[in-house]
Formats: C-alpha cells, structure tokens, sequence
C-alpha cells in the first residue's frame, strides 16, 4: 500500500506533463484535424525560451512564472507562421500535413542544434520548488506539484475560454460543421489561425514544464509528440475531459509499471495497454457528434 | 471521394512496391557484381585499394553524427578531430602529405554509418576512418571496413568485448574505466551500490561486470534500473533508490537522460554528501548543462581538463581558441586527438598509408604517443592503448578534482582475460549477446 501512494502521486505529475503536451494537440488534431508532428518542437522552443528567460533575468525565483507566458506567446507566433506559411494550404490532405509538419520539425531541431550548444542548455529549477511535501511519509517532489497545478490552471483557462468565450464557441461552431459555422458569418480561416496559435502555444508552456523535470536540447520534442498524440487518441477527438483522463490514465501506468518491473518495460506495458484499448474503443473514451460529413 | 482515395492508396502502393522491387533487384545485382569481384580482389588484395598519396596529399574521412540525436556529441568530436588535422599540417603532415579531409555525416543513423564508410573507402578512396560514438554506429563500420579493408579509429569508451584487426580503439575499454572505478568505491569502503543505466548495450554489459566484480570486492548490489535512452524522466526509479538506501549510486546513463536522473536525485532529496553518484558518461562539457549543481559527485574517466601532464596544457590551449569551441576539453575529445595522432605515428613507423603495412607497424613497433592524458602506448594485438585510471570530484566551477588515480597505465583487456573472476562462459555470452 506505501508503495502505491508513491506511484499514484508520481504518475498524477507525469500524466500532468504528458496532458500538457497532449491540450495544444487535442485543439490542432482533435479540433481541426491537423496531425502537427512540429508539436514536439513547438515544446522544445518553449523550453529554449525558460533558457532564454533565465539568461536575461537570472535564475532567480521569478524567471519560470516570467518564462510561461513568453513561452506560449513564442510557441504560438511560431505555430501562427506555420499556419499562416504552409499548413493552410494543405487543411482538406492530413496525410500531407503529417509529412509536412515531420520536415518542419526537422529543420526545427537542426536549427536548435546550430543555435545553441551541441550538449543542450541548463534550466535551473526556481528555489521556491526546492524539496518536498510530506504526504502520509512520501517526500512528494514539488517540482510535481508545480507540473499538477500548471496543468490544471491550463486545462480550466482552456475550457473556460472555449465554453465562455465568443472565440471559443466559433471554435467549437467550426469543429462542429465548417460549412455551416461560414454561412452563419464566422470566418473560419481567422477561427483556424486562433486555434493554431493557442495550441501551439500550450505546447510551449509544456515546453516550461518539461526543462524543468528533463534536459532542454534539440532532441527533446521527439520524446514526448507519439505519448501525446496516443493520449489525445485515447481521450477521443475533440474531446478535452477524455484527453485529460487518458493522460491521467497513461501516466499512473506509467510510473505504476515502472515501479513493479522496469523504466523500459512500462514503456511498452503502457503503450500496449493504450493499443488495446484503441481496439476494443477506436473512437477513444468520449466522442464528439458532428452533423458534418467529414 | 472515398473511392478515388482508395484508388489512389492502392495505386501509390502498387508504385512503392514496383519501385521496391527495382531496389531490390538492384542490390541484388550489385551484391552480385561483388561477390564476382572478389577472389579476383583476394589475388591481388590490397592493392586493390584506391588510395592515392602520389600527390602532396593524403585523404582522411571524418564520420560524425552531424545531424540527429547523437549531434549533441559527435559534433564536438568532428571539431577536435579537425583541430588535430589543422595542427598536424601545420606541423609538416603525415610522412610529409599534407591531410585532406572528408567530412561525412552519420545522421544518427547506422545503416547510413555503414553506407558512409563504404563511399569513403570506395569513392573517396581515404586511406583511414575516424568517428563513430554509439556503439551501434561502430558495430555498423566493422563489417564494411572488414570487408575492404579499409581502417577506423574509434575514440569512446566503450563496453568492450571487442577486437577487429581494421578497428584502432582510442576510448576506454571497461578495464580502464569501469574496474577502476570498482577500485576506488572498494578504497572508500563502499558497502551497498545502485545500478542506474540507460537501456542498450554499454550499461547493460558494464552492469553485467559490475556485479561480477562487486560480488568479489563484497559490495552489494542494491537495485538495477534502466530507462530507454530517449526518456528523460527518472522520478520513479530515483524513488526506489531513496527506498533502497545504497552507500553509491553508479551511473551508466547516457546523453540527455542524464539531466532528467540529475533533475530527479535532488528533487527527491538525495544529496552528494550521503549518495554520491558515480558517472562514467558526464565529462566537463555535461557537468554545468545538468540544471542543476553537480558539485561533490564522481565520474571515472582517463582524461580530465584538471590532469597535470606535460601535453594538457597545450591541447586545452589549442581548443579553446578553436572556433566554435566549448571552452572545455573532455574525455571523448581527447581519445578523438589520440586517434588522429596515433594514425600519424602508425604510418610513419610503417613508413606507408598502406593497411596491411600499418597493421604490421602496430605489431613491430611500439607505438606511443604523449597524450593529454600521459604517454599511452598501443597494444598491437587488441589494437586498443593503455591509459591511466582516474576517478575526479566534481567541484563548484563544474571541473574535476582528481581524487584518485591507478598510478600504473593500465594496459587494455577488451575481453577482460586477466581477470580470474570473470568466468569464460559469460564473456562467450556476452560477445555473442553483443553480436
């Protein structure tokens, strides 16, 4: 029992990372269909960009909660470009974009490689999440809190903005029927830049969290865009409460598997466990009803 | 829609299959040609070599992964492998012929190792190989360069259990990293130890003879965790290391994982003072770019930037003002200007480029070469060169103090055959499991 308390609280803070990378996903794919394989790099930057923030305002405790929001700006101007320079012309082939967006990321890496030193940059953790919370003898890392709390503060701003919102109910008219959402007088076309920029941009903010708990260099995006996309699969399209449980889910097994045999191991046990459900449940855990055709 | 769509799919899946086939067929002819080629080749065999050095020149490849996930090592390998290129020609050359180089890129990729050492040795016709990192990328050049000939300078430490009459080692073989390592955590009275590695051939051989030696010193062994190389988070396993109290931490991680296992450690309140790590993958240049103070851990390492030899200062000189220079030397660095140098030395004492010739010169001579890292003499038989043993503290200005040291070069034992407790039938196990 003392060892499940452990696993639970750690797989909770792995599955708050692995649902920060999947919340921009499950807007660009589950909301538009995108398969944006640049995801992981649109992370990376944002990992680059708490380097970057604490090179100009030192390490000091202030530098991650500045580092957040120049993140997701940074993330989600470059996720604009993108839309604006390549994936716009290519919405009705996602086959296409997947082999589009594969050379983007790419380049991305190359260019972080060139950029910066070969061997990847230092982000400190702020002083403030040094140590741990006691909770029933566990020294709970609160360098996980901080991952929990970020994601929920992510996951209830996203909602809101697309349950209150005017944008987000045209997000949600588009997703829902394009065709229909146009002759109603909603243009699409800004709808689709909006959704690009916010979805990238969380992948940024996740980018902040994942240098804090992992290495920040040009090959970190790829460790994390398959669990993601696989977490917004698993969750259903469209569907923001099944990708918040699937990644909840994953991550548990994660780190519940990892304990009872070995960090390898869980990988796979994990991935099997979600491959399994994908066949008995191909639509994932909730599904959204479309009128459109598609 | 739907239909075309499948039309096409199926269209574009019968064009990939024919264009597969032509590839095929292709390869196959090509092999074929080969095969043909060679009895003719084994008559007049090395002679068959196209490397030209009737000019002012001699032709080096250089093989580093330049672009993909290795990029964050090897290039660093590729600089100071053109550094050293630079100096020997400003210094006269090899036998008098200036290096002309030729940079290919291993793009992370062993099948594209393999296909790159080919065209050096075939089209480029270089008369010698230098690079590699991974163990997999070596264990792709071993066939090609076999197979033609050819040669290839490897400079990391690696697991070992390995020997091939075309391979010149510059890096550690686990006698001279690993069991010295071993040595120092028995001298400091070590009792209980943690096996922390990442998950591919190095860890897992190195931790395979850990134990064995371990169990022959009396230190136990506490815990053994691997994660995939391209995972970074190490949370849950530093959580069973907190549970399993060991006296050490011996760290076989490779690459990034390293700053996530460093990240995980002190965000669970392990500290140096009470389970210090032991590394045999974090040099000079990783140390500062862990996020994280790394002050009071260990690695064990032949070089260190700290080493005071008569040759480290220069070569520290020398690649700081390089361009694009880290501004630190490292182990790795280090075995990669060996290999260059001990190339040099090799084909003067043969007074030839020619393979066969150095191979011979590697058995004949006694060839030295005063290293950074002290005088280090080839073994002709394994091809690998002895080194010393050194084990560094990491101090506040991330570099080493030099906390212990073998003393005595420690001559190189690939298949670890004079050591008693290493019993016959795991070294046949592990060569054949290492392929």
């Amino acid at each position: 029992m003392d060892a499940l308390i452990p696993q639970l609280l750690n797989g909770s803070a792995q599955g708050a990372l692995l649902l920060l990378a999947a919340l921009g996903l499950s807007l660009t794919f589950g909301q538009m269909g995108v398969i944006n394989m640049a995801h992981g790099e649109f992370l990376m930057l944002g990992a680059f960009t708490a380097y970057l923030v604490q090179q100009v305002i030192a390490a000091g405790d202030l530098s991650i909660p500045v580092a957040l929001p120049v993140a997701f700006a940074g993330a989600g101007l470059f996720g604009l470009l993108l839309e604006v320079t390549i994936i716009r012309w290519m919405y009705r082939r996602p086959l296409d974009t997947l082999l589009v967006t594969v050379g983007v990321s790419l380049i991305l890496q190359q260019a972080a490689l060139q950029i910066f030193p070969s061997q990847g940059v230092p982000v400190e953790k702020p002083g403030w999440l040094d140590g741990q919370l006691n909770v029933l003898g566990y020294g709970w890392p609160l360098r996980q809190v901080f991952t929990i709390a970020l994601a929920a503060v992510c996951v209830t701003a996203l909602s809101a903005w697309l349950k209150y919102t005017s944008f987000g109910r045209r997000i949600r008219a588009t997703v829902h029927n394009r065709d229909l959402a146009e002759t109603t007088g909603i243009s699409t076309r800004s709808i689709d830049r909006l959704t690009f920029f916010v979805g990238s941009g969380l992948a940024g903010i996740a980018g902040v969290a994942a240098s804090l708990i992992g290495g920040t260099n040009s090959q970190m995006g790829a460790q994390y865009i398959i669990p993601a996309f696989l977490v917004v699969a698993a969750g259903g399209i469209g569907q923001l409460k099944g990708t918040i449980i699937a990644a909840w889910a994953v991550g548990v097994a994660l780190s519940c598997f990892a304990y009872w045999t070995t960090g390898s191991l869980a990988q796979v046990l994990a991935f099997i466990l979600v491959i399994v459900f994908l066949q008995v449940r191909p639509q994932g855990l909730f599904t959204v009803r479309t009128r459109s055709l598609a | 829609m739907f239909t075309t769509t499948t039309t096409t799919t199926r269209r574009r899946t019968l064009v990939t299959t024919g264009a597969l086939g032509m590839t095929l067929a292709l390869v196959l002819a090509g092999c074929g040609a080969r095969a043909g080629d060679d009895p003719a080749a084994a008559g007049s065999s090395p002679a068959a070599s196209c490397v030209d050095t009737s000019g002012g020149t001699v032709k080096l490849g250089f093989l580093n992964s330049l672009t993909g996930g290795m990029a964050i090592s090897e290039k660093t390998v590729s600089n100071v492998l053109h550094m050293a290129a630079d100096e020997i020609n400003n210094g006269g050359g090899i036998l008098g012929k200036k290096i002309q180089y030729v940079q290919e890129d291993g793009a992370t990729d062993w099948p594209t190792f393999a296909e790159k050492t080919e065209k050096l040795l075939t089209q480029d016709c270089v008369a010698a190989i230098f690079g590699g990192w991974t163990s997999s990328s070596r264990k792709a050049v071993k066939p090609v360069v076999e197979k033609l000939n050819g040669l290839f300078f490897y400079p990391v430490q690696y697991e070992g259990l390995e020997s091939s009459p075309n391979i010149y080692y510059t890096g550690a073989t686990t006698n001279q990293q690993i069991i010295p390592a071993m040595d120092f955590l028995a001298a400091k009275g070590v009792k209980t130890l943690f096996l922390a590695g990442s998950d591919y051939v190095f860890p897992r051989t190195a931790n395979a003879i850990i134990k064995l030696y371990a169990a022959k010193l009396g230190i136990k062994i506490v815990g053994e965790e691997y994660v995939p190389l391209d995972k970074d988070d190490w949370t849950s396993q530093v959580a069973k290391i907190v549970a399993a109290k060991p006296d050490f931490i011996f760290n076989t991680i490779n690459g990034s994982s390293n700053v996530g296992f460093v990240k995980a450690y002190y965000d669970a309140g392990l500290t140096p003072a009470k389970t210090p790590i032991i590394s045999v993958s974090i040099a000079e240049e990783e140390a500062p770019a862990m996020g994280h103070e790394v002050t009071g851990n260990y690695a064990s390492w032949n070089y260190f930037q700290s080493l005071k030899t008569p040759t480290n200062p220069k070569f520290i000189q020398s690649w700081k003002a390089y361009p694009n220079s880290s501004g630190v030397t490292s182990d790795p660095m280090e075995a990669a200007y060996i290999s260059l140098y001990l190339y040099k030395s090799l084909v003067e004492a043969a007074g030839s480029f020619d393979v066969d010739a150095v191979n011979a010169a590697a058995k004949s001579h006694t060839i030295t070469f005063d290293a950074p890292e002290g005088k280090v003499t080839l073994n002709g038989k394994n091809h690998h060169i002895s080194k010393p043993g050194h084990i560094g503290q990491i101090n506040a200005s991330n570099q080493f103090d030099i906390v212990w040291a073998s003393g005595k070069f420690i001559e190189p034992d690939p298949y670890l055959e004079g050591y008693g407790w290493f019993p016959a039938d795991i070294r046949k196990q592990l060569v054949d499991a290492a392929g």
